[in-house]
């Protein structure tokens, strides 16, 4: 046992109470220090959350109930996050329960699923609080028997002394709730971890496997309407009129109303927060007895829309972006030494350009929430990776209190970012509002996949300067719809690596909604990276996994406080996978593809195995190294992994997505190609073991998992990709048994 | 018009105007078993997978007129927790779930496999079950399918299959 540094204030960090119903309730603030005139809770009944994000309760009969804050969208922070209290608190996991917490939004931090940050940012706050309950806990037990805290010793809940006594914590819980909160109190070596590093199983496996109503789109109240909302069926156009007659004849329909001006009004305002995505549009709304009814309603409407503004193409994506390339329009965001006169010195340069479509989410769960608006309260469930974003924008959507709003979070049929933006969320409200009644939106397929927040289409050019055998320059540029990479991507590697260092960007302006999508930028930024120091390696005659072993040594030491990643963590995953991938022993007819790759505070190499099968490359097998600190649950982490290189395999190969005229060219299924069962390679993965702080997974292994791919078709087919998805046109990819490769 | 079928082992019927209500919503909206679960709406996902006399179906493109009188299977009917189907058992035992949205219509087909085709190669395994899973759950979801018929053929010995056809 070590003593900790204090990393917070501990008046400030949390607060204890005792539960009027006995036992002890410690509120304590996940993310950040909060406000020092806060006053703690006084029981659950009436528990304002105000600075406190989460909550432990130890009750009379020893059972401990966590309410976990952050939403689950299958990363398993529901599991893991409590695992690390359970550990420092000592008790028992099966004595252990999981609330999901509920959302009183006023002052909430980082109640969000987002950016694979729950448990990096959770790490410290929880073991504090862990800690904590227990030496007060142990305190408490010290009184009674009249003896120092220091002779006690605690295994699963119980306390023990020196003359063989016990004492459970429910023994003692009154007793510690009214005690001092302890300054100092010791954490845990990871050597004497119990729970964190063990085996499991998701809290709510049971539930999910037998089908209970979890999710949002499950959520019903007695009285309740289903609605559907008809959107306009192209981006740029608004809608005009409408005629629902048909709509209202049909049985089962209940009402048709038109909403879409409270958004409009808020358009015109400040943007309420960053996750506020509305449309100017009216749209029409269907209420009906089930979903069908509703739905089918939706079909009967006749709508009439004018172009507000350009319906925009693919075409015309592809000439703007290329466009923005070849110009001088660009935002300088790293610039080391001189990247022109590098070009300008140089024996060789190299320049590349790669492409990615737009892409839409593809949540299995499609967008709905529930609203029930009334004059005293605005009470909203369902699925959102924002809670407290969407109550703020609810808010002020409807002239209402945020306090009114009593927000309850429900699972998440997947996310992927899509569920960080609350427009699904205003549509409830809004439909509620104008007939106060409880209701459930829901969106359809083609709703969900029409009217979505998309991966925005992005192009990159990459172009190094090679002197004397040694890579001197190397500049990225960046075009994309809207929005531009964010700042901490420019001190990714190779950033450090090379004198002379830039990295430009451009967007152009799109009326097209797009947004956050599992590990933005890094998707496909991965993929053109990689790509193209595959590319360098073979122009340089080096070996590939040297290159990169070379430019990360000279990172080592630096005293560049920007860059982010740690060269000797890559360099031993890189390492790791060379081994653990048999690289360059592979029997003939498998060709491999290699990347390493660091986003999302996680360092990982991944190695794709492609063979030609039927003529065509298929990845068989993904060798994943990943270094994301102390792992907390190996099983979830394994999941997680698996997931997002499968993920990221699936849409790199085959995610086909654009626009025609404003409007997507894939709207279901049918049309959009999702990797499946016989596309899902098989994945071996490594965890480095070390004793750093846990960084999160639920995104760094799918950028690279696009990279090794592509590497990989390289090596099998002899052809580079450089485009996505890399297998649109099949007959390119056919390879002749005499073509194959050595 | 009065629709009646057995649901889960229970004479159930509802009232409805449209016959072509696809099975989904009667058993979603009308009936409240909120296991089956909404993808595409175009038999494309397989998330609505359920049992009508033993054949998996994708219910959300599935005319409840079909279904009169038919025997319906839903997640809620393959097992609960304390009495589990062996796919349910090998799917907690591999930890398949992540979102765990699409999951049911997964182990509906898995079950429904399992009958016709006791101990499924992986080939096998590859063309029968074509839902999606956007978590990317398949590799998981492979193993608990040879562990399920392992599970399966221990209870049901391999000369037996409860369903061929």
């Amino acid at each position: 046992m070590s003593k900790s540094s204090i990393q917070f204030s501990r008046r400030n960090f949390l607060r204890t109470s005792s539960l009027a119903s006995g036992g002890l309730l410690i509120g304590f603030n996940l993310f950040t220090a909060c406000k020092s005139d806060v006053k703690p809770p006084v029981d659950l009944a009436d528990l304002h959350y105000n600075d406190f994000n989460a909550f432990i309760k130890i009750a009379k009969n020893g059972a401990v109930t966590i309410f976990s804050p952050n939403p689950e969208i299958g990363q398993g922070v529901k599991t893991s996050m409590p695992m690390i209290i359970a550990e420092e608190l000592d008790v028992s996991w099966d004595n252990v329960y999981v609330q999901q917490g509920v959302l009183d939004t006023k002052n909430y931090t980082r109640q969000i699923a987002g950016g694979s940050q729950s448990i990096r940012f959770g790490w410290d706050a929880l073991r504090q609080t862990g800690a904590t309950a227990k030496q007060m806990l142990v305190n408490a037990a010290a009184a009674r028997w009249g003896v120092d805290a220091s002779e006690l010793s605690v295994s699963e809940g119980v306390i023990n002394n020196k003359a063989g006594e016990t004492l459970s914590y429910g023994d003692v819980v009154d007793e510690a709730s009214v005690l001092e909160v302890p300054e100092n109190v010791s954490l845990k070596e990871p050597k004497d971890y119990k729970i964190i590093g063990t085996d499991r199983r998701n809290v709510d496996i049971d539930k999910i496997v037998t089908g209970q109503p979890l999710f949002g789109i499950d959520y019903k109240e007695e009285g309740m309407l289903y609605a559907s909302v008809l959107r306009p069926p192209a981006f740029g156009q608004e809608l005009v009129s409408f005629d629902a007659t048909e709509a209202k004849a049909l049985p089962g329909v209940v009402d048709v109303i038109q909403i879409g001006d409270k958004a409009k009004a808020l358009l015109g305002g400040e943007k309420v927060n960053w996750t506020a995505q509305l449309s100017g549009s009216g749209k029409v709304v269907v209420l009906a007895k089930t979903t069908w009814d509703a739905f089918k309603g939706k079909k009967a409407i006749k709508a009439v829309w004018s172009d507000a503004t350009p319906l925009e193409s693919t075409e015309f994506h592809d000439e703007k972006l290329t466009a923005l390339l070849d110009g001088k329009d660009f935002v300088t965001m790293r610039k080391d030494g001189d990247v022109n006169k590098a070009f300008a010195a140089a024996d060789k340069v190299l320049e590349r350009t790669y492409e990615s479509p737009f892409l839409p989410h593809n949540c299995m769960e499609p967008m709905n929430f529930f609203a029930n608006v009334t004059d005293e309260k605005i009470h909203l469930v369902g699925p959102v990776q924002t809670p407290e974003d969407a109550a703020n924008t609810v808010a002020e959507l409807l002239g209402r209190d945020v306090e009114d709003i009593h927000l309850e979070m429900t699972r998440m049929g997947g996310g992927f970012g899509r569920r960080l933006y609350g427009d699904f969320v205003y549509e409830a409200a809004e439909i509620s509002d104008a007939i106060r009644k409880p209701i459930k939106m829901v969106s359809s397929r083609e709703d969900d996949m029409s009217t979505g927040v998309y991966r925005p289409a992005i192009k990159y050019r990459i172009k190094a300067a090679i002197k004397d055998g040694q890579l001197t320059g190397y500049q990225l540029k960046e075009a994309a719809i809207n929005g531009n990479m964010y700042g901490l991507i420019p001190n990714f590697f190779p950033a450090g690596a090379v004198e002379n260092y830039q990295v430009d960007v451009a967007n152009y302006k799109s009326n097209i909604t797009t947004g956050a999508w599992r590990a933005p930028y890094t998707n496909f930024l991965a993929y053109a990276e990689q790509s193209f120091f595959d590319e360098l390696a073979e122009e340089m005659e080096v070996d590939k996994i040297k290159m990169r072993l070379d430019l990360l040594e000279k990172v080592k030491g630096t005293d560049d406080e920007r860059i982010q990643y740690s060269p000797e963590r890559m360099q031993n995953v890189i390492k790791m996978a060379v081994d653990k991938s048999g690289w360059g022993k592979q029997p003939k007819g498998t060709y491999q593809g290699f990347v390493a790759y660091y986003c999302h505070n996680t360092h990982v190499a991944e190695v794709a195995d492609v063979q030609i099968e039927n003529g065509l490359p298929v990845v068989k097998k993904v060798t994943c190294i990943v270094d994301c600190g102390i792992v907390i649950n190996p099983m979830g982490a394994l999941n997680q992994i698996e997931g997002g290189v499968v993920d990221g395999i699936g849409h790199s190969m085959y995610g086909s997505f654009g626009f025609e005229n404003g409007k997507p060219t894939a709207n279901n299924y049918d049309k959009y190609r999702l990797g499946r069962m016989k596309e899902a390679a098989v994945v071996e993965t490594h965890l480095v073991q070390n004793e750093l702080s846990p960084t999160g997974l639920g995104e760094p292994t799918l950028p690279p998992a696009g990279g090794a791919v592509a590497n990989a078709l390289k090596a099998a087919t002899g052809k580079r990709a450089y485009k996505q998805p890399f297998i649109q046109d099949v007959e390119l990819w056919k390879v002749k048994e005499e073509e194959i490769l050595g | 018009m009065k629709i009646s079928m057995i649901v889960n082992g229970e004479p159930r019927s509802v009232e409805l105007a449209d016959e072509l209500t696809p099975l989904l919503w009667v058993i979603r909206d009308m009936l409240g078993l909120k296991g089956t679960k909404f993808g595409c709406g175009k038999a494309a996902c397989g998330a609505c997978t359920l049992h009508v006399d033993g054949e998996a179906v994708r219910s959300c493109s599935y005319p409840v007129k079909f279904a009169v009188g038919k025997e319906i299977t839903t997640i809620e009917g393959l097992g609960d927790a304390e009495n589990p189907h062996p796919v349910q058992e090998a799917w907690i035992e591999e930890v398949v779930p992540q979102c765990g949205y699409c999951q049911p219509g997964f182990m509906m087909a898995t079950a429904a496999l399992l009958n016709k085709i006791p101990n499924p190669t992986d080939e096998e395994i590859d063309d029968n079950i074509i839902n999606v899973c956007r978590c990317g759950t398949y590799y998981r979801m492979r193993k608990a399918i040879h562990r399920a018929a392992e599970k399966q053929q221990a209870i049901t010995p391999m000369n037996q299959p409860t369903n061929t056809k």
